[in-house]
């Protein structure tokens, strides 16, 4: 071949160009695609059944009416509210770093706020006792060891879940009433839907997930989904109420 | 390859394979005494199964009608440690158990069982949970010296069984009935009853003061009672202890005197 010049030249910029962009040092593809949506509830919202405090005067004091059980909540629209929604496959091997920050669940008026909250595998989870009653913190996990400690008003309590789990129920045994649930990843994509019912995962490295959707009395509900670097794709989750309810 | 060398390599194959195929969960000891988990499978088959079941999750054959239900042993979750709540129980938490059975329940006393062979059964027991090949058992709580039993320190206990919130499932005289004691479950949501210290039988796991600090100290765990280990000062608990071990005499008192069970205070 004439090696002349330009194209000494010409292949020398694409060799420049292929060494560039070789997929085995180019920069990955930023981790910004986002995953959004609301969590909806089909068909009539099953009325709240009461909670009689009258057992601990220091709850009642709180709550003189008593309060409603919130295992169900929905506004009228039917978005629902304390749903986890998380990424359940797809990420591979990949491994992450727990958050340095604590997360906080609090018994005020003796029930938890909030109601579900979903933290990182070795997390630090602070459990606050603000009210001036006693109360006791009652993990039964299915994949973290179990255990029970009192907390007398004011006294924080620090633990960790190191195995995934959605999600731990959380109890009182001097309230029976009260009924909280931590949910632990290995991952940092999970949203709780608030009032709105609505969810927003975001930083999502591109790929092909499973999300799912939990409730802590109507189960669970799987959509996959492919997304691209930047991208945003938005889910609807349906439940319907379980047969026989 | 020379002869030697294969020889060599297939025992070396041989001795791993075997301690591979010896049972998952770390080693029991008991004093000098080492569990054998094949040893420990038949005699459990022959005088645990009934009740534990085949698959060591508390659904032997007996268990329907048993109340309370025999202790599911998959879960790593035992009533009777000497570490605190949320760890695995020590070898010899489980060999004591087995020895002095559960008080109010369907476990007898495994005395007349050989130590050796109370040794293996705790190594088989074990090798149902998944938690004995992977964790280790915490340190055991500890237990200082019990001070004098004096009139201030009952007061004391007196006291801390209030503002330690024993009442809500003990009830104000420790009687078993507080508000809270109807609804209480334990972990398999099973009613159970909070103890009556008034009765004057002996204690789930055990019948001492010595043992009573300890069960305070680590919670009895499938139980809603809790680990008070981090919510009271050891030397305050000896007063706590010295007060619970005043109440079999009131018990006895009112039931001289004639006076009704109240259902619920």
């Amino acid at each position: 071949m004439n090696l002349d010049f330009r194209r000494i030249t010409g292949i020398g910029l694409l060799a420049l160009y292929c060494a560039v962009n070789n997929p085995l040092w180019a920069a990955p593809p930023a981790d910004d695609a986002v995953v959004n949506g609301v969590v909806k509830f089909e068909g009539t919202v099953p009325q709240p059944s009461h909670v009689d405090m009258a057992g601990d005067p220091q709850c009642a004091k709180v709550h003189p009416a008593g309060a409603m059980a919130e295992d169900i909540l929905a506004d009228d629209n039917g978005r629902l509210q304390n749903v986890i929604v998380f990424i359940s496959a797809g990420l591979g091997d990949r491994t992450f770093d727990p958050p340095k920050d604590a997360a906080t669940i609090e018994q005020n008026g003796c029930m938890y706020r909030p109601h579900v909250i979903a933290i990182e595998a070795n997390q630090k989870l602070e459990v606050v006792n603000s009210d001036t009653t006693t109360h006791t913190v009652h993990v039964l996990p299915a994949n973290n060891p179990a255990w029970d400690k009192p907390q007398p008003p004011g006294s924080p309590i620090e633990v960790t879940f190191s195995q995934p789990e959605v999600a731990v129920p959380v109890k009182c045994d001097l309230h029976p009433w009260m009924r909280g649930y931590v949910a632990v990843f290995k991952h940092p994509y999970f949203a709780v839907t608030g009032k709105n019912g609505s969810f927003e995962l975001k930083n999502l490295p591109p790929g092909t997930y499973t999300i799912q959707a939990w409730h802590e009395k109507l189960g669970t509900a799987t959509q996959e989904i492919t997304i691209g670097a930047s991208e945003t794709k938005t889910l609807e989750f349906v439940f319907k109420p379980k047969p026989g309810s | 390859m020379r002869r030697k060398s294969i020889l060599a390599i297939g025992a070396a194959a041989c001795g791993l394979l075997f301690s591979a195929v010896q049972g998952d969960a770390q080693e029991t000891h008991i004093g000098g005494l080492t569990g054998n988990v094949r040893r420990g499978e038949k005699l459990y088959d022959r005088f645990c199964v009934f009740c534990h079941g085949a698959r060591g999750d508390g659904t032997g054959e007996n268990a329907p009608y048993m109340d309370p239900r025999p202790r599911d042993f998959t879960l790593g979750t035992f009533i009777c440690r000497s570490t605190p709540s949320g760890s695995l129980p020590l070898d010899t938490d489980l060999y004591d158990t087995l020895g002095r059975g559960l008080i109010s329940s369907g476990m007898p006393s495994w005395n007349p069982l050989t130590r050796q062979q109370r040794t293996d059964l705790v190594a088989y027991v074990k090798s149902f949970s998944p938690r004995f090949a992977t964790e280790k058992p915490a340190a055991p709580v500890e237990i200082p010296e019990e001070p004098p039993a004096s009139a201030d320190s009952v007061k004391r206990g007196a006291q801390l069984f209030q503002s330690l919130g024993c009442s809500g499932c003990h009830g104000k005289e420790g009687r078993g009935n507080g508000p809270a004691a109807p609804s209480l479950t334990d972990n398999k949501g099973r009613p159970i009853s909070p103890f009556d210290f008034t009765s004057g039988t002996r204690f789930k796991c055990g019948q001492s003061g010595r043992e009573l600090f300890r069960d305070v100290m680590t919670g009895l765990d499938g139980t809603p009672m809790p680990s008070f280990k981090d919510a009271v000062k050891p030397e305050q608990l000896w007063d706590l202890v010295h007060y619970l071990e005043t109440l079999p005499a009131k018990g006895q008192q009112r039931a001289s005197e004639g006076k009704p069970e109240p259902r619920n205070q």
